[in-house]
C-alpha cells in the first residue's frame, strides 16, 4: 500500500514536471534573466523584476554568472539557447555584437524619458549600442577598513599603492582591466592621458612596474560579493571593488568602511539579449519597461549606481531600506567625480588578450 | 604416393559431430558467435556511451586546436593575391583592393567581428583594425593603398599583412605554438615570445611539479594508513575505513572551502598559533591562497585514491611471507622492507599513477585556493574557454595535456608493465 502511494507521488510529480517544462517552452510566460548575483541582482528584482512581474504577469527567473561572453558564445553556438537577457560589461557587449552573439536592439522600442526627451538624447552618452542598451554606470573603486587605521586615512590612488604608509594587505581583482588604469594613476599620470600610455609599450611596462611594488601583499579576487567579505573577515586592509557593493556593506550591513573615489574607473552595464534566445519578444519589452526613467530611479533606491538616464538623476531619493540619501554615493556626484579614468571599451577589446596573457604570466612569476 | 588419400580417409572419419549430425567444431563456432555476439549487445550501450560522451568531445577538441576557417573563408582574395607575395616589403595595390572588398563581403555577411577577434588573438590591436576599416571601405576608392592606410595606418605595416597570410590555411599550427610560449615573426620564422608574455612553458612545468609533490606527499601519508586498515583486526579496520571514506563521499567543494577556513590568515591555525603565543598577531602566515595552500588541499583531497588501491593489495599479502622471512632468519625490518614492501609495489604503482593523473588535470581546488602562486595549467585552459574565448588555444593546451598523460601512461606500462597495475 505504501509502495503504491509512493508510486502514485513519483508520477503525479514527473507529470507535473512534464506539464512545467512544456508551459516554460512555450511561451512567454517566463523570461530567464542573467545578473551579477549579490546586492547588485536584488537591486535588479526589486526595481525592474518584481514590477514587470505585477504588470505583466510574467514570472522571471533569475541566474547569476560572473561576466565575460563564454556561456553565451556556448549557448549560441549550441543552438540552444537558454538566457533571454544578459547583463553585460560594455567591452563584452561590444564584442559579442561583433561577433554575432547577440540580438541587434531596435532604440525605437525605448519609451522616451519622463521629461518629454527622445531615448537617444536622453540616454547618457555610450549608453546605447547596437546591441545593448545600458542600464546603469558603475565605477571600481578603492575601499579601506576604517578602523585598520588609527591615525592618517588613505585619500588617493597613490595611498592604495603605498604599503609602507599604509600597511597591510590589498585586494584586487584577478584581470588586467581597471588595475593597470589604477597602477598609471597611482604613478602620477593624469586620467585623461591613461590609455594613451598604456596603449605603448612603455606604458605597460610602467603600470606593471606599479603593481609590482605591492605584488606581495595583494589578495586576488574574482567575483564581485568577495571584496566586501575580504574587507570584512580582516584578510585586507583595502581592496578595489565596485563601489555599490560597498556602499551596500556600509549602508545596509554597517560595516566600518569608506570608499576613496580618486581615481575611480568608469564604466557601464548593460542589457543584451543572446543571439537565438527562445523568449526574444519579450525580452525586448523587458529591456524597454527596466530602462525607462522610472525604473532606473528606482533601482538607484537599492544599490548606489548611477542610471543611465539623464531624466532619472533628479528621481534619486533615498535607499530604500537604509534610509540614506543615495544622490551622494553615486560615482557621478560632484564631489566624486574628480579624478575619474572612463573605461575604454576599444582599447581593451582590441589589447586584451596580449594584456591578459601578460598578466597571467606576471601573476605566475 | 598413395599415402594422401589415405590420412585424408582417416582424418575424415575422426571428425566429430554432433547428435544431429552437425560437425562439432561447426556448431561449437557457431555458439561461440551468438555468445560473442550477446557479450557485444550487452557492451553496446557503454561503448556508445563512452564514444559520444568521451571520445566524440574529445577529438573534436582535437580538432579545434587546429582548424582555422574563418580567414580562409572571409579573406578568399586577399589570400589569393598574397600567395605570390614576397613577404618583404608592402605587397602591391591588388592586395589592397582585394582585402577591401574581403572585409566589406565579411561587414555584410557579419562574419567581420569573428575574423577579427581571430586576427586579433595573433596580433593584438588588429581587431579594431579591422572592424574600423571594414566600417569605412564603402566609402573608399581606388587606389585602396592609400585609403586603407589613412584608414588605419596598421595597414602599412608588412606585420599586419604576414599576420594574414599566416592565418590563411584552414588547418594550422600557431595554437600549438602558442601553447609552448612560441610564434612566427614577421619573417615566418617561429620563435619564443616576448619574456614578459611567456607562461605556458613554466606553467607546464610547475603544474607536473606540484603534482609530483601532491602524489609523494600522499604516498608517504598514505602508506601507513593502509597498512594500519590492512593489518587491523576487521572491527577496528572497518571504523577507520570509514574515516578514510568519509572524506572521501564529502563535496569536493566543502573539502576545498573547509581548508579556506582552516587555512587563511584570519583562520583557525593561525587564531590557535596566536593564542599559544606563538606569535604576534601581525605575524600571521599566508597558508592558502599560494602554492603551498594548494599542496595541502589537493594532498588531501586526493589521499583516499592513494589509500584504496593500496589497502586493496595489502590485504592480499598473506602474513605467512613475512612469517617465512623472519623464520630463515630476516629481521623484522628486512624482511618488512624486501618481503613485504615489494610486494605492494602493484598498489604504490595504481595509486600514484591515479593521484598523479588525477592531480595534473586539477581545477576546482587551485582555482578557489591556489592564489597568484599556485595555478596549474587547468586554470589557464578554463581561463582561455571562459574569458578570453579564445578555443583553439585552450583545446591546444588541452590536447599537451592529454599527449603528457598518454606519454606517462606508455611510460608507466614500459617501465613496470600496465598488467602490474593491481586497484584491488
Amino acid at each position: 500500500m505504501k509502495l503504491l502511494k509512493t508510486n502514485k507521488f513519483a508520477i503525479a510529480s514527473a507529470l507535473a514536471a512534464v506539464a512545467f517544462g512544456v508551459s516554460s517552452a512555450s511561451g512567454a510566460d517566463q523570461l530567464t534573466v542573467v545578473s551579477w548575483g549579490g546586492a547588485y541582482t536584488k537591486s535588479q528584482v526589486e526595481a525592474y523584476h518584481k514590477p514587470y512581474t505585477k504588470q505583466f504577469g510574467t514570472k522571471i527567473l533569475s541566474e547569476n554568472y560572473s561576466g565575460g561572453l563564454a556561456e553565451i558564445k556556448a549557448q549560441v553556438e549550441a543552438k540552444s539557447v537558454k538566457w533571454d537577457l544578459v547583463d553585460l560589461e560594455m567591452s563584452d557587449a561590444i564584442r559579442g555584437c561583433d561577433e554575432g552573439l547577440l540580438e541587434t536592439v531596435d532604440i525605437s522600442i525605448l519609451p522616451k524619458g519622463d521629461n518629454g526627451v527622445a531615448a537617444k538624447d536622453d540616454f547618457i552618452d555610450g549608453a546605447i549600442t547596437d546591441c545593448a542598451i545600458a542600464n546603469i554606470v558603475w565605477s571600481t573603486i578603492y575601499a579601506y577598513d576604517k578602523s585598520k587605521f588609527s591615525g592618517k586615512k588613505p585619500q588617493t590612488m597613490a595611498d592604495f599603492f603605498d604599503t609602507k604608509k599604509f600597511p597591510g594587505k590589498r585586494g584586487m581583482r584577478k584581470t588586467p582591466k581597471a588595475n593597470l588604469e589604477f597602477a598609471l594613476t597611482a604613478d602620477g599620470v593624469p586620467a585623461r592621458d591613461v590609455y594613451k600610455l598604456l596603449a605603448t609599450k612603455e606604458g605597460v611596462n610602467r603600470a606593471f612596474k606599479k603593481l609590482d611594488t605591492i605584488k606581495s601583499s595583494v589578495i586576488w579576487w574574482e567575483a564581485g560579493a568577495q571584496p566586501p567579505q575580504l574587507l570584512a573577515d580582516g584578510e585586507v586592509a583595502m581592496t578595489t571593488a565596485y563601489n555599490g557593493r560597498i556602499f551596500n556593506a556600509i549602508a545596509v550591513e554597517k560595516k566600518p568602511f569608506e570608499i576613496v573615489w580618486d581615481g575611480q574607473v568608469f564604466d557601464m552595464d548593460l542589457w543584451a539579449i543572446p543571439k537565438g534566445a527562445k523568449n526574444k519578444a519579450e525580452a525586448m519589452k523587458f529591456l524597454a519597461f527596466s530602462t525607462d526613467t522610472k525604473r532606473l530611479a528606482g533601482q538607484a533606491a537599492w544599490i548606489s549606481y548611477g542610471p543611465a538616464r539623464k531624466s532619472s538623476i533628479p528621481l534619486i531619493g533615498k535607499h530604500a531600506e537604509a534610509g540614506i540619501e543615495m544622490g551622494p554615493h553615486m560615482p557621478t556626484a560632484a564631489n566624486n567625480f574628480k579624478n575619474v579614468v572612463q573605461n575604454d571599451f576599444e582599447f581593451w577589446a582590441d589589447r586584451q588578450d596580449e594584456l591578459n596573457e601578460r598578466f597571467n604570466a606576471w601573476l605566475a612569476k | 604416393m598413395d599415402m594422401a588419400p589415405k590420412t585424408l580417409e582417416t582424418s575424415r572419419s575422426e571428425i566429430l559431430s554432433t547428435v544431429d549430425g552437425q560437425p562439432l567444431k561447426k556448431a561449437l563456432a557457431r555458439t561461440e558467435r551468438t555468445k560473442r555476439f550477446k557479450a557485444i549487445l550487452l557492451v553496446a550501450p557503454l561503448l556508445t556511451f563512452i564514444t559520444v560522451t568521451f571520445l566524440y568531445p574529445i577529438c573534436l577538441m582535437l580538432f579545434r586546436s587546429v582548424e582555422n576557417p574563418l580567414v580562409a573563408e572571409n579573406m578568399p582574395q586577399t589570400l589569393e593575391v598574397l600567395q605570390k607575395w614576397d613577404g618583404k616589403s608592402l605587397p602591391s595595390e591588388l592586395a589592397f583592393a582585394a582585402a577591401a572588398k574581403d572585409l566589406a563581403a565579411a561587414r555584410k555577411s557579419k562574419m567581420i567581428g569573428r575574423l577579427a577577434t581571430r586576427l586579433n588573438f595573433e596580433t593584438s590591436g588588429l581587431r579594431s583594425v579591422i572592424t574600423g576599416t571594414a566600417r569605412k571601405v564603402k566609402k573608399m576608392e581606388a587606389p585602396f593603398k592609400e585609403a586603407m592606410i589613412q584608414a588605419r595606418s596598421q595597414w602599412g605595416d608588412v606585420a599586419t599583412w604576414s599576420t594574414i597570410k599566416r592565418l590563411g590555411p584552414t588547418i594550422i599550427d600557431v595554437n600549438y605554438l602558442a601553447a609552448v610560449d612560441r610564434g612566427y615573426n614577421v619573417k615566418g620564422e617561429i620563435e619564443l615570445r616576448d619574456e614578459d608574455r611567456r607562461i605556458y612553458v613554466s606553467l607546464f612545468g610547475r603544474t607536473l611539479l606540484m603534482s609530483l609533490i601532491v602524489t609523494v606527499a600522499s604516498l608517504f601519508l598514505g602508506f601507513p594508513i593502509a597498512y594500519l586498515l590492512a593489518s587491523l583486526p576487521l572491527k577496528y579496520s572497518n571504523l577507520l575505513m570509514i574515516l578514510v571514506l568519509l572524506p572521501f563521499w564529502t563535496s569536493l567543494l566543502v573539502r576545498t572551502t573547509s581548508w579556506i577556513v582552516l587555512l587563511q590568515t584570519q583562520g583557525v591555525l593561525n587564531d590557535v598559533m596566536v593564542w599559544l603565543g606563538l606569535f604576534e598577531d601581525e605575524q600571521r602566515v599566508q597558508l592558502i591562497f599560494n602554492a603551498q595552500g594548494t599542496v595541502i588541499a589537493m594532498t588531501q583531497i586526493l589521499l583516499p585514491f592513494m589509500v584504496l588501491p593500496l589497502y586493496s593489495v595489502m590485504k592480499t599479502i598473506h602474513p605467512s611471507y613475512m612469517r617465512a622471512a623472519e623464520s630463515l632468519g630476516a629481521h623484522r625490518y628486512t624482511a618488512y622492507w624486501r618481503i613485504y614492501v615489494p610486494n605492494t609495489l602493484p598498489g604504490i604503482g595504481a595509486g600514484s599513477l591515479l593521484v598523479f593523473i588525477l592531480a595534473i588535470g586539477y581545477y576546482i581546488t587551485p582555482a578557489l585556493v591556489g592564489g597568484q602562486d599556485g595555478q596549474m595549467i587547468s586554470n589557464l585552459i578554463a581561463f582561455h574557454m571562459q574569458k578570453s574565448l579564445n578555443w583553439g588555444l585552450a583545446a591546444a593546451l588541452g590536447g599537451i595535456l592529454l599527449g603528457g598523460v598518454v606519454i606517462l601512461y606508455w611510460l608507466y606500462n614500459s617501465l613496470v608493465g600496465v598488467e602490474r597495475l593491481k586497484l584491488g
